[in-house]
């Protein structure tokens, strides 16, 4: 999947009540909880952030609650691509399971300023700042996790192999 | 003659057996049995959502799909009880036998362990991130999300990634007015919030061994804040007597090898722990209770997954006797299920917090994470016995949280500023 769109840029340990607060978890309509993405972090983020635009972060991104309601609301809010130097694992998990498509990078995060473009190609785990030059390597993900993403996340792997259904 | 096994941690022993093989390595990816997978009233919509949307008709077992809708009972608004009526249709269709409503439900990871729902050598997986705490009974537990939930209730198996072990080892006795809650904390203040990512943690040493099931469940919920996939501590006589007369299923006792692999090994000497204070925004902002100064609280806490238990409820009581909560400072007690609210009205400690000027909550996670029951206003801060302090997580964005023991949290009521228990009894 090659993607491509404005960074926006956050610090380390972004944590699941930041990018949906629980006020709003009273509902799983993705499109509500968009509306509410990293609010507390900056509340105009939801009104900014433009379709197919990239999330940048420093360590440890989506720490906290295991609620799939973070990743959804990212998704939804229109961003394509979320690149951290780590992510806490739950969040990692959602994300590769509900199909949203991270990056784990050292150095990218770093070079990359909210407004700089950038563009991932996730199958060759390439990230390149277009608006510095610059260009990284992300670390690799595994093959059965590759898988997932292929078959379009967890349950439509579970389909496709037919294992458990009743 | 078969070869000879490599010395396995408790976590890659239970982790083995439930993916059908001798013997688990760091790193490898297994697909496991699960015997117990849990949602609540925030989680399993989304879970049952899918489960429904993939074309699923039944659970894989009756008796093992969880459901427990506590974080905003009593149901706290419409779309609220929206959520709520989805787990209760749900769960009447599918007719599970774990699902509490009413005056049966409690927090989810008080409330199984309790039951006996959850047993010692059990792979528990829970759409809820402090799923972790039932490794305090010896269980391996971990939190996933919605969709992993989704998978588990079809086909009663998840894919896991064995991983590495962390050991702590705690020296010494504990020191006065300190538990399970200052261990955990001081561990998280020394590793981060993320010093044990993707990793086990392991706890023993001879403070654990004398260490109460309620105090071990507290360490075991807080190894998320590390990061952690799970937490635990090896079964032993403790254990014994706290399953005994609850557990439903037969249970199996595992424990380390000698040899076994950590990836890390720290020590602590339990004389230096002190009680500890979690500042904002972070479980990993600790501090020792005599660093932290004069600060003014106008809400305490006292509940939650972490330290909403017997234990915590007595300790509470026993400061609060004959005292009362400082003007300006609202003191909020939940106790954490029925049993454990009907055992505190038994043992007079209700007489005790009415008295003292606590409102007495029914069982739920409420003020925890901001939902009800407790919601902070902007430019205020609060006490909490509860496990997170992220901005905005018991309320306005511009509020702060302080977590703390059961016994400071007390203290702190009564002196309506953060206050070591010594200064009130």
């Amino acid at each position: 999947m090659k993607l491509k769109g404005n960074a926006w840029k956050f610090g380390a340990d972004v944590d699941t009540d930041r990018i949906i607060p629980a006020r709003y978890l009273n509902t799983s309509d993705s499109a509500e909880l968009a509306k509410h993405c990293m609010e507390d972090e900056d509340p105009a983020f939801a009104a900014k952030v433009r379709s197919g635009d990239i999330i940048a972060a420093d360590k440890n991104f989506g720490c906290g609650s295991s609620r799939e309601h973070a990743p959804i609301a990212i998704k939804a809010a229109g961003v394509s691509c979320v690149i951290a130097k780590s992510f806490a694992r739950i969040f990692y998990r959602n994300a590769f399971n509900m199909g949203l498509p991270i990056l784990e990078s050292e150095d990218a995060p770093d070079s990359i300023a909210t407004g700089d473009i950038v563009a991932v190609d996730t199958a060759l785990g390439e990230i390149t700042n277009v608006t510095k030059g610059l260009r990284f390597k992300a670390r690799p993900i595994p093959p059965f996790m590759q898988g997932l993403v292929a078959a379009g996340g967890l349950l439509e792997f579970i389909k496709k192999t037919g294992v458990g259904l009743n | 003659m078969s070869p000879k096994i490599r010395p396995l941690t408790i976590t890659e022993k239970i982790l083995a057996r439930h993916a059908g093989v001798k013997e688990v390595t760091p790193g490898e990816l297994i697909n496991a049995e699960v015997d117990i997978a849990l949602g609540n009233d925030v989680t399993a919509p989304i879970a049952i959502h899918e489960f429904k949307r993939i074309g699923a008709k039944k659970v894989f077992n009756r008796n093992k799909v969880v459901l427990v809708p506590d974080h905003f009972t009593p149901n706290k608004d419409i779309k609220s009880a929206n959520q709520c009526k989805i787990l209760h249709d749900f769960a009447k269709e599918q007719k599970l036998t774990h699902y509490y409503e009413g005056g049966e439900v409690g927090v989810e990871h008080a409330l199984l362990p309790e039951k006996g729902v959850v047993v010692p050598g059990d792979l528990v997986i829970g759409a809820d991130s402090h799923t972790c705490t039932y490794g305090g009974l010896g269980a391996f537990s971990t939190g996933v999300g919605s969709t992993d939930l989704a998978a588990a209730m079809i086909t009663g198996r998840l894919w896991f990634k064995v991983p590495e072990t962390m050991r702590f080892v705690f020296k010494g006795r504990l020191n006065k007015w300190v538990g399970g809650k200052d261990l955990i904390l001081h561990v998280i203040g020394e590793i981060g919030v993320d010093g044990a990512l993707y990793r086990a943690m392991e706890f023993t040493g001879p403070a654990i061994d004398n260490l109460g099931m309620d105090s071990r469940l507290a360490m075991c919920n807080m190894a998320i804040e590390a990061g952690a996939k799970s937490g635990i501590i090896a079964p032993d006589k403790i254990t014994r007597a706290y399953v005994a007369g609850r557990a439903e299923r037969p249970y199996k006792f595992y424990s380390s090898d000698e040899g076994a692999q950590y990836c890390e090994t720290l020590e602590y000497d339990c004389l230096e722990i002190e009680p500890k204070v979690a500042m904002p925004h972070l479980p990993s902002n600790t501090k020792n209770i005599s660093e932290v100064g004069k600060i003014t609280i106008d809400q305490v806490v006292i509940g939650s997954c972490t330290n909403g238990r017997l234990e915590d409820l007595a300790v509470a009581a026993r400061i609060l006797k004959g005292k009362k909560t400082a003007k300006n400072c609202r003191l909020i007690i939940i106790p954490a299920t029925p049993f454990i609210y009907a055992q505190a009205m038994k043992k007079g400690w209700f007489d005790i917090f009415l008295k003292a000027g606590a409102v007495i909550s029914p069982p739920t996670c409420g003020p925890c994470l901001g939902g009800h029951m407790g919601v902070l206003a902007a430019g205020e801060r609060a006490v909490a016995t509860t496990n997170r302090n992220f901005i905005g997580r018991m309320g306005d964005v511009k509020s702060e949280v302080y977590l703390t023991n059961p016994a400071v949290a007390a203290a702190t009521a009564v002196k309506g500023r953060i206050a070591h228990p010594d200064e009130v009894v």
